[in-house]
């Protein structure tokens, strides 16, 4: 018999106390992955530590320039934040292509990170998935694929992380600070998710009762020249086939000084393009120039017949989105 | 697992024992009777359970009822003003068609309601081009901003109409009798 | 009761036929008050609270139940009982294999029922159901629809159409011809998901059965429950006061409905309720089932067809056939002296398919419509005008006369109305920023469709008000409404003195809100019982006095072909850089007899538009062939037109009144909409890029370069 034991947190060093302890206890924030993989039976924890009220919820600007994300401001709040407007479009555009106005109203920064695959195999219990089930076998291998990854996938799990979110936060080189046992750590976006390997079921670096209480967003002249792209089944409310986050400081001569290309929906994890980076940095932005790059960081790329298409899709759609840059385009 | 919480659900204040599963759906439709809302796919994918929390647009079939102890909720069914008339955004659904068969509707109406509300904080959408500019209520953008709702019977057009008409007649979550 | 022909001039006036009443149901639907299946506050007669049921449902594709154990779940805190094939009620009559559920140990297709679980909470309904533990046999299944599936003949097809046919000689005729179009088309598997999963609430008192269901069919459900469980009609109650969309799905009782019916059974006086799960409306209620129809025409230089052929493949379960008869709408669309149609089927370890919106038609005329496209391309000349060259003179399936087919003016009218002369004739022409732009045509057809035995029941109230009573059901397209108008029409009186009893099959029958036939049979009916009423009770009739008449059959079917046209005009865009496709404008304009209320079937027009559009750009189920099973099964994976999906839409229709039909001059709307919108579609994205998709859907990795 299953019982599920609720608390809601005082404080979050005691949330904190209380998942460490206890392996079947879960964090809950906006709930709105959570709740769903309980009722899947994806997820089956006895205890749920409610973080939803506790007041990390304000956005403030740093001493540098930067801005301090408390975890649990909701993404609708987040994303029509002035400054962040202003500062990392490419953020706030995230954001805006994802889920729906009601889910935004409800889904946490800390939870966007967090959430999890959307995997048709990962989110039906009758299915074999390395991810929910360690060593049970990857039924996405040889199944439904248009979703999977192209890019650093393993043979335990081919699956791409869902976070539009996350993108745009590795593209701006963001730090997430986390809450553990044992105190607090910074951890920079690039690390915080992770490749499947032989541990599919782990998604992020972070531990067993570690809890993200903010997100810390650099300054800088590329963040505030960024946006975000999407390509998606439907106008709205999907998840991404493809997406760039992208952003560029140009200098005078208008050779590219800086440029972070970030890819959603080709991995695991939010895909941080450095190969093309490298590529493009000192050059003119051209469509040409952009392709080239995103074919050098695309090298890599291994495809069957239901994800060949993401390789020209992503590479047309950074070219697309690193020429409108440099343009002066608004999104 | 049992636990009692209250909620003032379309302006009364209602106590129900919930199990620590129970959405905050469920525990409106099967414990409260409370059947405005409505459940199309109890996973967030398609908007019929859309109320207004706390003033502000919302799913309640992601919700756990537990961690919305002390909630105001106010669902279509509260919608109307005191004397039981229709809200603006709700007269404008009748009067455009925005809708047919109806399962969809409720939510439709409480996620429109949002939708004028967070027009006029200046909210961006997915469609706007200037990002540090206020947005304004284009087709483009009301279309943007339901999207969350699925209408399978293809009503959009008349929802368009709808919250245009309700804009229009300058209705946001101000106007009408509800608790909104 | 007294079986009427409906006698001429019919209606009393149309004073009220053809105005925009508001749906009656209106200010219900704003607010939420209209209480669907399981939204019926019923308790038992103790006050006994309704136990919840959740289905448990097979995970293998062919094999049988080995045992069912249901230890844990009874352990669970609320879990009440859990049936399966050993403990559930026998049916009197297995013979429809889908309905007959809980009866034997076979497993047929994966999300079968194998075991229902009552509780006491929704909670622990679903926490019991996956606490069942079913142990299964696997056996080697077939459960893919492949272009090498061995196929054979069914002895007829939906709707009771003939599987083939043959005129002149095809083959022949074909080799000869100089402008030829060969090619295949298909349709994935399609799913009608109604924003109201499935659901019902049943309470047996151990005489009669209630149902609060919903459905598309009171009495056709209620028909065939009862004798498969051993009861009178009379014991049986289908109550469908509002239904939450079904676009075929309900049309027919599914196994749901009898799992609630037998759980229900099992505990008298206590109501259950069951909610499909979104997931298990995959599995469990009917879809439309993958097409390929491979598709010849030959044509002179002229661009007049000298043969066609239509040969169409699909796919049924070995549960229970049904034969999408994709093949249907060519034999009435073109003229053409050579011409052949054929049905065949894939029998596979698969769900039941069944009706969704505009069965055969709407995959058929996707597959015609876009090879006309192609042969316009070849022949060289305008799409539009390569149909109008093809009109026949009578219809080429039967050699009836026509009985108002007026395509040539919905393409022509609509053809204005989008600026057709406009586009240029070569493809990829167009670019407009980071878009290739097209534009498309298509055309689209549907039967006059009329159900017999249908009975109204007109009552006479004080004040000059009449109850008119029918079970009918309004699943969402105004029949609540249009019915008042046409009862208030027939009787000579306004709408607000008609009281309107409906979707309760205690009433007089009323056959099921399918294949456009509601309005026109019920209708029918209901003018033919004012008719009878007026002869009876006279223009004074005293407070109480009534008629019950059944309508006899009103509508010329057999010395007419009846059919309703239209054409479809639709921008494109197609996206440079990723492939996606959007679509700026769609216009439908139609030939639908009269219209008895613009504003509700404008609505119908442009939703079956919606849903073409849905169905041209998202809709796929994908079965997974290792397992059988239909892995997109939810709203996030099986895509529906969103809002921004759907940008500048247009209805319109002639000025039309189709007297050989109904005597509303009506006919049926409900499904035309959907037909030849994904062709359009399909079309348009053609001319935009100058890449030929052949099968839907036209996701952006078709056209990515």
């Amino acid at each position: 018999m299953k019982e599920l034991t609720y608390h809601r947190a005082d404080d979050a060093a005691s949330a904190v106390a209380l998942v460490a302890a206890d392996p079947d206890a879960r964090f809950l924030g906006g709930g709105t992955n959570l709740v769903d993989h309980l009722k899947l039976g994806v997820t089956s924890p006895t205890t749920l530590v409610d973080v939803s009220r506790l007041p990390l919820d304000e956005v403030s600007e740093l001493p540098d320039g930067g801005l301090r994300i408390g975890t649990n401001v909701r993404n609708s709040d987040l994303a029509a934040h002035r400054a962040v407007r202003r500062g990392w479009p490419v953020v706030a555009r995230a954001l805006l292509a994802g889920a729906s106005g009601q889910i935004r109203n409800q889904a946490t920064t800390g939870g966007n990170l967090l959430q999890r695959t959307r995997c048709v195999y990962f989110q039906d219990v009758t299915t074999p998935c390395n991810k929910r089930e360690p060593g049970t076998g990857c039924s996405a291998i040889g199944g439904y694929g248009r979703y999977n990854a192209v890019l650093g996938a393993s043979e335990a799990c081919v699956t791409t992380h869902p976070s539009d979110l996350a993108v745009a936060l590795a593209a701006v080189d963001a730090t997430v600070v986390v809450l553990g046992p044992d105190g607090e750590r910074r951890v920079p976006m690039s690390d915080f998710h992770r490749l499947p390997g032989d541990r599919p079921e782990q998604d992020t670096t972070l531990a067993h009762g570690e809890l993200v209480t903010a997100v810390e967003l650099p300054a800088s002249a590329a963040a505030r020249r960024s946006t975000y792209r999407k390509a998606r089944d439907r106008a709205s409310y999907a998840f991404a086939l493809v997406s760039v986050a992208a952003g560029l400081e140009l200098d005078d001569d208008g050779r590219v000084s800086d440029v972070r290309i970030a890819w959603g929906g080709v991995a695991h994890k939010p895909w941080r393009a450095e190969v093309a980076e490298a590529e493009l940095r000192g050059r003119f932005v051209s469509e040409e120039a952009v392709r080239a790059a995103a074919e050098a960081e695309l090298a890599a790329a291994v495809t069957d017949e239901q994800t060949a298409y993401k390789v020209p899709m992503v590479r047309n759609l950074t070219a697309l989105t690193l020429t409108g840059l440099a343009e002066g385009a608004t999104r | 697992m049992d636990a009692e919480i209250s909620l003032t659900v379309d302006g009364v204040q209602r106590t129900v024992t919930v199990d620590t599963r129970t959405t905050l759906l469920d525990a409106l439709r099967e414990r409260l009777g409370v059947t405005n809302p409505k459940k199309g796919c109890d996973h967030g994918q398609c908007g019929s359970c859309t109320v207004l929390l706390d003033g502000r647009r919302h799913l309640t079939c992601l919700s756990l009822a537990v961690a919305n102890d002390g909630a105001e909720v106010t669902t279509a069914g509260g919608l109307r003003g005191s004397g039981g008339g229709l809200h603006p955004v709700q007269q404008a659904f009748l009067d455009q068609d925005g809708y047919q068969c109806g399962y969809c509707t409720p939510g439709q109406v409480c996620s429109a309601v949002g939708v004028l509300d967070e027009i006029e904080q200046g909210h961006v959408s997915h469609v706007s081009d200037d990002l540090e500019a206020d947005p304004e209520l284009t087709d483009d953008e009301i279309r943007e901003r339901m999207s969350g709702n699925l209408c399978r019977c293809g009503a959009y057009v008349g929802i368009l109409g709808a919250v245009k008409q309700a804009a229009a007649a300058g209705s946001g979550s101000g106007s009408g009798g509800g608790a909104a | 009761m007294t079986a009427n022909e409906v006698t001429p001039d019919p209606l009393r006036s149309t004073a009220s036929i053809g105005t925009s009443l508001l749906r009656r149901d209106g200010v219900e639907k704003v607010t939420g008050d209209a209480t669907y299946a399981v939204e019926h506050p019923v308790t038992g007669p103790a006050g006994e609270p309704p136990l919840h049921a959740w289905l448990v449902t097979s995970t293998v594709a062919r094999g049988r139940v080995a045992a069912v154990d249901a230890t844990a779940a009874l352990a669970h805190p609320g879990v009440v009982s859990v049936l399966d094939h050993t403990s559930a009620p026998r049916l009197a009559d297995t013979s429809d294999a889908e309905l007959a559920i809980l009866q034997a140990d076979a497993i047929a297709f994966r999300g079968q029922i194998v075991a229902v679980v009552l509780a006491e909470t929704s909670e622990s309904a679903r926490e019991g159901a996956a606490l069942v533990h079913v142990e299964q046999e696997a056996e080697p299944h077939a459960s893919i629809f492949e272009e090498d599936s061995p196929t054979y003949a069914p002895e007829q097809v939906n709707g009771g159409s003939e599987t083939d046919t043959l005129d002149g000689e095809p083959d022949e005729a074909l080799a000869r011809a100089l402008v030829t179009v060969d090619a295949t088309y298909t349709t994935p598997h399609e799913h009608n998901n109604p924003m109201e999963p499935h659901a019902a609430t049943a309470l047996w008192d151990g005489e009669q059965l209630t149902l609060h269901d919903s459905t598309q069919g009171p009495r056709p459900v209620r028909g065939t429950l009862a004798p498969m469980l051993g009861l009178e009609e009379e014991q049986v109650r289908v109550l469908a006061p509002y239904v939450g969309g079904g676009f075929g799905s309900k049309g027919l009782p599914h196994a749901p409905e009898m799992a609630v019916a037998l759980a229900a059974m099992t505990v008298p006086g206590q109501p259950v309720r069951l909610a499909v799960t979104r997931q298990q409306m995959f599995a469990l209620t009917g879809y439309r089932p993958p097409t390929r129809s491979h598709v010849r025409l030959g044509a002179h230089p002229d661009g007049r067809l000298e043969a066609l052929r239509d040969d169409a493949v699909t796919q049924s379960s070995r549960v229970k056939e049904f034969a999408e008869q994709a093949a249907v709408p060519a034999r009435v669309m073109y003229a053409a002296p050579h011409r052949a149609t054929t049905h065949r089927v894939a029998e596979l370890d698969v769900p039941v398919p069944s009706w969704m919106r505009a069965p055969g038609e709407m995959p058929g005329m996707y597959a015609q419509e876009v090879a006309v496209d192609e042969l316009a391309l070849h022949a060289g000349l305008d799409p539009v005008e390569l149909r109008v060259r093809n009109e026949p003179d009578v219809d080429p399936d039967t050699g009836n006369p026509w009985g108002n087919r007026r395509l040539v003016e919905c393409l022509r009218r609509g053809a204005e109305r989008f600026g057709w002369a406009d586009r240029p004739t070569e493809a990829r022409a167009t670019v407009d920023g980071e878009w290739w732009v097209g534009t498309g045509v298509a055309a689209s057809t549907y039967p006059m469709l009329w159900m017999p035995g249908n009975v109204a029941r007109i009552r006479s109230l004080d004040g000059g008000r009449y109850a008119v009573a029918i079970a009918a059901t309004d699943i969402g397209t105004g029949a609540r409404t249009v019915l008042t108008q046409i009862a208030a029409d027939a009787l000579g009186c306004p709408p607000e003195a008609i009281d309107l009893d409906m979707a309760d099959s205690d009433l007089p029958f009323g056959s099921v809100a399918g294949g456009s036939s509601g309005t026109t049979s019920w209708g029918t009916a209901i003018v033919a019982a004012a008719q009878q009423f007026r002869a009876d009770h006279g223009e004074h009739p005293d407070p109480g006095v009534e008629t019950t008449a059944a309508s006899g059959q009103y509508a010329d079917m057999d010395g007419h072909a009846l059919h309703s046209f239209g054409a479809v005009f639709c921008e494109a865009r197609v996206h440079r850089y990723t492939g996606e496709v959007r679509v700026p404008r769609l216009l439908g304009v139609y030939s639908v007899g009269r219209v008895v209320n613009p504003r509700t079937a404008r609505s119908q027009l442009l939703g079956g538009l919606v849903m073409g559009l849905s169905a041209a750009l998202h809709e796929e189920g994908w079965r997974d062939p290792r397992t059988g099973h239909v892995v997109t099964q939810d709203l996030a994976t099986y895509h529906v037109a969103a809002h921004a999906d759907v940008q500048q839409l247009e209805a319109g229709w002639l000025d039309d009144v189709d007297e050989l039909s109904t005597p509303m001059g009506s006919r049926g709307i409900g499904e035309i909409g959907i037909v030849g919108t994904a062709a359009a579609v399909a079309n348009a994205t053609y001319h935009a890029t100058g890449v030929r998709v052949r099968d839907l859907p036209l996701t952006a990795d078709r056209f990515l370069e």
